[in-house]
């Protein structure tokens, strides 16, 4: 018996390396057969190095494009046009918190720790998804962002909740639940304004315009250029490619936008009978590239903004701790 | 690790009356009471819950992975704690 709780765990429990060569490669079968049998691989479980290396950077970039996230959005809680609209949208960026704080448990499943993951983050060691490094010019992108980018992070997210690391793939049911939220409410917005005024309309048009394609490149590089697919695919962290997940969203969308009564800004797009799929013109990777480096619109402001906001809480981290350690002797403030 | 990084909780939702408390997930906080607020917050939101739990990480015991094939043994050789290992003769009711 271990006398320490699942999540310490991972940390010590580690690859269990010390038993040498022979023991190793009978964990590395009960982990490849557990994959096999589609069952679940659990905290404490042996797993290969490079399998839970993986799951953190992935886990972490996810935990933390849910927390950059709220950012564009929440840029119009104040000026959103009706108090139903406000609450709608207050509602949503905090659900982008709790999808960051249920997905940064996961990683600390893994042993990483939180303070490290945020510092990581701070710094740029650790990516969050390029699509948040775009601005939110007018209120129609904040319906634009609940259709196209929610949308696309739904059509990520579903499969992922058969993932074959427990954690992650819980996590994911839960954040699958509250997206669907998301997506409808960013539509309803839309409709409204492509329903109103001709001005209201052009605004609506506008958007989506301008958000397309930044929501198609959120499935990453395309297969052939991908360069951990293969693997994370071989593990069943991954299900599909992401050009398959591209061209479901833009199956998806297209008759969406019809009856948005908007169009979408590709020439391309259109119906091939033949592979029962939309075709589409092609995607402009060096943009991608570029915001991925750091040269997007709000790279630079969002993670000062983040900063700021860790910075500025600091002292409300302090007084927690210290009224904690005051009123309550038998909870250990520091962690054993 | 700083005197700020608060401990880690876990959250055992109960979903409604007459179904027992499940693990919800884990969260960082710095006492109990804040552990409970938080829990509410972030695991039920739309009204997922009508009890809460938390539980000191640090106070969990479980057991080990590795022991899986002689910790849970004792219970494979023994099918007599199942019903179907009994032979009933046809029509004998309510057993
Ligand atoms: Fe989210
Ligand atoms: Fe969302």
């Amino acid at each position: 018996m271990a006398t320490a709780a699942a999540h310490q765990t991972a940390r010590t429990h580690g690859n269990a390396g010390q038993e040498g060569g022979i023991a190793d490669e009978t964990y590395q079968r009960v982990f490849d057969a557990t994959v096999a049998a589609d069952e679940r691989i659990e905290p404490r479980d042996w797993m290969p190095d490079a399998y839970r290396a993986t799951l953190v950077r992935q886990i972490a970039q996810h935990a933390h494009s849910e927390i950059i996230g709220m950012q564009p959005e929440a840029n119009w809680i104040t000026r959103a046009p009706s108090l139903r609209r406000k609450a709608i949208l207050m509602a949503k960026v905090q659900d982008e918190a709790g999808h960051g704080l249920y997905l940064y448990s996961a990683a600390e499943t893994l042993g990483a720790s939180r303070e490290d993951l945020l510092d990581k983050l701070h710094t740029g060691r650790q990516k969050y998804s390029s699509i948040f490094n775009y601005p939110t010019l007018t209120w129609a992108d904040v319906g634009a962002i609940g259709w196209l980018v929610d949308g696309a992070a739904i059509t990520n997210q579903v499969p992922l909740c058969r993932c074959s690391y427990g954690p992650y793939a819980r996590a994911m049911v839960r954040v699958c639940k509250e997206e669907s939220f998301h997506q409808r409410q960013g539509y309803e917005l839309l409709l409204a304004l492509s329903r109103g005024t001709p001005e209201q309309h052009a605004m609506a048009q506008d958007a989506v315009d301008r958000w397309w394609w930044p929501s198609l490149m959120m499935f990453g590089p395309p297969d052939d250029e991908s360069a951990h697919s293969a693997q994370s695919m071989a593990w069943k962290i991954k299900r599909h490619s992401n050009d398959e997940l591209r061209r479901r969203f833009v199956d998806i969308c297209v008759p969406q936008a019809e009856s948005l009564g908007l169009t979408l800004p590709d020439p391309d797009l259109k119906w091939n009978e033949e592979r029962g799929h939309y075709d589409f013109g092609p995607i402009d990777w060096t943009e991608f590239k570029e915001v991925l480096k750091g040269n997007g619109p709000c790279n630079e402001q969002r993670i000062t903004q983040r900063k700021r906001a860790h910075d500025e809480g600091a002292w409300v981290r302090e007084a927690a701790a210290a009224y904690a350690a005051k009123h309550s002797p038998r909870t250990e403030v520091e962690q054993a | 690790m700083t005197d700020t990084d608060w401990p880690l909780w876990e959250v055992f939702v109960r979903s409604r009356r007459g179904l027992s408390h499940t693990h919800a997930g884990s969260l960082h906080a710095p006492d109990a009471e804040f552990a409970l607020r938080n829990a509410r917050d972030l695991y039920t939101r739309r009204g997922e819950g009508v009890s809460i739990w938390v539980v000191p990480s640090s106070a969990i015991t479980a057991s080990s992975p590795d022991e899986k094939d002689p910790f849970f043994e004792p219970a494979a050789d023994k099918p007599y704690r199942h019903p179907t290992f009994y032979e009933i003769p046809e029509g004998v009711k309510h057993l």
